[in-house]
């Protein structure tokens, strides 16, 4: 009698379900590796490229065309120039198509005519190239007509111009870049400081809140929306309005604290060190503190109300049933919470950009990848930036999947 | 610590911090509501705070301690000792109000924190649960007061005119007198800024990225809950991962891409985008609802001979429908809220999307109450759904809340 085992192999059904699966998760995952991966791979190309702003339009030949009167004469003048005023264009030309009662006279040099086609070439040509051709005509019908019927038409250049995105040339200069000199520490220590801070408050602050509500009592609900109400509107408004409201100059803070005799004189929030990173990290905490007082909130009212009622019995204070009670019940929670918001503090940009845009000592990694990359129209600095960003990234990830992982539901 | 847990030093520290308090949170309320110079008064907040305290321990009647300190605030609102103080100008109907606000709100509180406490020494569980009764009073109004203040600004400001505002930048009275003029600034936002079709724009856009991504994460999302294939746990994680990339490192590529071929100042550029920012946190929730289905009806409904894409449609979906009306809200937030590429990506003024539209009037040559009037558009439709979907919301929150 033989003993029945699983199979070993995968069956057809197996394999059927697994081609299913695949199908179904293809689409998703063209379209994440292309707007997602594909960038990611791009970005440490161009961090390896002297990419500035202006390279982004590709180097071509510019030509306009107008017919005029030159001495008595008509002449076609035709000018050609390099876009660029660094960047060589290879095999640099163009193309027109004359008309009817246009008649050519003598061709200057580059150019030759083929039926109606005429076609000038100047070969390579160096950047800030500039260059008149005139080309006499005679014209046979209404003048006015035929200049319009030129000038319509336009002319088509050619030649192609090296494309710093693509070539081969690398360099590790914009590493240099951001590494060299004190901005980089700068720059380090506000985003060290608005990460951590910003993290520890935003929990600590929403633990706070999760206390507040763990207990039932009229208007419960009304309080856990309007509590949720930083963390849902859109940055935009939340960031201006604080802006608005901690102006130095027409602030209604400021107004306060002098009518209530705190301060003299207006402070200037987001204007000068360290203030500005203070403000923008407790920005960052009343923004985001909602999140974990959501979460806590939950882990909290799934704790066994027994427990408690035990610790009652034996005699505990509020204070020890906090302490020894809840405390242990959430560090879960809280550590998984830390983490994911770790990340995230690290990951935004938004909040300090429209708040301070970066200045008084407030920018941070990722403040600095828009500042290297728009402001100074440096994009490969930028993306050396990103580049170090998505590094320290990788790092807290492989700790976000050694201890995250094992919690349940996240 | 010893001598803290006697009744009547318990009674008299929470009642002088709670006077402070009461009388910072009077004095701020009115301020903003009126405009007019209100402070609290360090001494008669001490004195008060105190004396509160201790006629609540030994008097034990909180209805006539109540009525003798709200005479007695009245009466000592013309000398130093006022718990709040008045500028030159406060009318006296406010100055009255004031004090009374104080007293009643001082008072009531002051009674619930101090019900356990009792003349003699308190035990520990009695004075802990006033500690804890007088946190939780100013937890409620430290967290409501940080919340409100911002909200209740950017919507008076936007009522504002500019010189009112540089006036006096505490006034957040509104003029009635002025009618339908105070919509002034949003009239002309709609009227000469274009944000009718901002308005549009963003909606159109979110609602489009809400479909998009449901498209994709859901049969995503299925083939992930209950499809066995090889490689189903990497495929998890790396959803994860792709939640951890930042969109300041994307956006640099993707703005190089799209100046290129032409998509930069699009919209069709923005959806293509914005749906694979949130089919990962989609996906991500969608898997862990339908892996909490009952897989037995599935299966029912293949020995019954449905195929599986039959089942998705017939069984999976109408019985996820609560996880589907969570997912979209949160996705249709996201979008609405997204500021970033928005603002990357469009530059020309008639392709604007509602955050980038707020945010082009953040200049100095546009006044300040266009600008709040701006944010309060942008921030209503949110809300609304917000306030009337509220159960989904949350849920869609504390699921998706990985997105940050």
């Amino acid at each position: 009698m033989t003993v029945p085992t699983p199979p070993t192999t995968r069956g057809a059904l197996e394999r059927r379900e697994a081609r299913l699966a695949w199908s179904l998760l293809l689409p998703t995952i063209t379209i994440v590796s292309l707007v997602i991966i594909l960038p990611l791979l791009a970005i440490f190309w161009i961090s390896f490229k002297p990419v500035g702003l202006a390279d982004l339009r590709p180097v071509a030949p510019v030509i306009r065309e107008s017919l005029r009167e030159r001495s008595g004469e008509m002449v076609i003048e035709y000018r050609v120039r390099n876009s660029s005023q660094q960047k060589e264009i290879v095999g640099l030309g163009f193309t027109d198509t004359l008309h009817d009662g246009v008649t050519l006279g003598v061709l200057p040099e580059p150019c030759s005519v083929d039926g109606s086609a005429l076609r000038c070439d100047f070969g390579d040509v160096e950047g800030g190239f500039n260059e008149r051709i005139r080309i006499p005509v005679t014209l046979v019908g209404d003048p006015d007509a035929l200049e319009e019927m030129v000038e319509g038409t336009e002319p088509t250049g050619y030649g192609t111009g090296d494309n710093i995105l693509t070539n081969t040339e690398f360099t590790l200069d914009n590493f240099a870049r951001i590494f060299d000199g004190d901005e980089f520490w700068s720059v380090l220590w506000a985003t060290t400081f608005y990460t951590v801070f910003g993290t520890i408050g935003a929990l600590v602050v929403g633990l706070f809140a999760a206390m507040l509500l763990n207990k039932s009592f009229r208007g419960k609900g009304v309080l856990r929306g309007l509590y949720l109400f930083p963390y849902v509107s859109p940055i935009i408004a939340v960031a201006f309005t604080w802006v608005t409201l901690l102006d130095p100059f027409s602030g209604s803070l400021n107004a306060l604290l002098i009518q209530m005799g705190v301060v003299e004189s207006p402070i200037n929030f987001f204007g000068q060190r360290p203030l500005a990173l203070i403000m923008v990290t407790v920005f960052e905490i009343w923004r985001y503190f909602p999140l974990s007082f959501l979460f806590i909130l939950a882990r909290m009212q799934s704790i066994d109300t027994d427990m408690y009622e035990a610790a009652d019995m034996d005699g505990a204070s509020p204070f020890q049933k906090f302490w020894y009670l809840s405390l242990p019940m959430l560090l879960g929670i809280l550590s998984v919470l830390f983490l994911l918001r770790f990340i995230w503090t690290f990951n935004k940009f938004d909040d300090i950009f429209l708040l301070t845009g970066g200045n008084a000592g407030t920018r941070t990694l990722t403040v600095n990848v828009y500042e290297q990359a728009f402001a100074i129209s440096n994009i490969g600095a930028g993306a050396a930036v990103a580049v170090v960003i998505f590094a320290t990234l990788l790092v807290f990830s492989f700790f976000f999947f050694k201890y995250i992982s094992q919690e349940e539901g996240l | 610590m010893r001598i803290l847990r006697q009744g009547g030093v318990t009674g008299a520290v929470i009642g002088l911090f709670w006077a402070f308090v009461m009388a910072i949170t009077v004095s701020v309320t009115l301020s903003f509501a009126s405009g007019l110079g209100f402070r609290p008064g360090s001494l008669g907040c001490l004195v008060l705070g105190v004396a509160g305290g201790l006629a609540l321990i030994y008097l034990r009647n909180a209805r006539m301690v109540m009525g003798g300190f709200v005479l007695l605030c009245v009466v000592l609102m013309f000398t130093p000792l006022s718990p709040i103080l008045f500028g030159e100008a406060v009318p006296i109907h406010w100055q009255l109000m004031a004090v009374v606000a104080f007293g009643v709100f001082f008072i009531w509180p002051l009674n619930v924190m101090l019900v356990e406490a009792h003349p003699g020494a308190l035990s520990r569980h009695a004075f802990e649960d006033a500690v804890i009764r007088f946190l939780t009073g100013f937890g409620y109004i430290v967290f409501t007061a940080v919340v409100l203040i911002p909200f209740y600004v950017m919507v008076m400001t936007s009522l504002k005119s500019q010189q009112a505002l540089l006036r006096n930048p505490l006034d957040f009275s509104i003029e009635l007198s002025r009618g339908w003029d105070l919509f002034r600034s949003y009239s002309e936002l709609f009227g000469q800024f274009n944000f009718g079709s901002y308005l549009w724009t963003s909606f159109y856009v979110s609602v489009l990225t809400v479909l998009i991504t449901l498209l994709f994460s859901v049969p995503g999302a299925y083939a992930v809950a209950r499809l066995r294939f090889q490689g189903r746990a990497a495929f998890s994680r790396s959803i994860l991962l792709i939640y951890m990339v930042p969109m300041i490192v994307l956006a640099l590529p993707i703005y190089i891409v799209f100046s290129m071929t032409g998509l930069r100042n699009t919209i069709p550029g923005l959806l293509m985008i914005y749906p694979v920012t949130t089919i990962p946190v989609a996906l991500y929730m969608l898997q862990g609802y339908f892996r909490g289905l009952p897989g037995e009806v599935e299966e029912a409904g293949l020995m019954d001979g449905l195929s599986r894409l039959q089942v998705i449609w017939k069984i999976t979906l109408p019985l996820s429908l609560p996880a589907m009306v969570s997912v979209s809200l949160y996705v249709f937030m996201i979008a609405w809220n997204e500021f970033l590429l928005a603002f990357m990506l469009l530059d020309d003024p008639s392709k604007f999307t509602l955050t980038r539209g707020v945010a082009m009037l953040n200049s100095s040559e546009i006044p300040r109450q266009h600008l709040m009037a701006g944010a309060v558009i942008a921030t209503i439709p949110i809300m609304a759904l917000f306030l009337g979907l509220e159960r989904f919301m949350t849920k869609g929150l504390t699921a998706g809340s990985v997105k940050g």
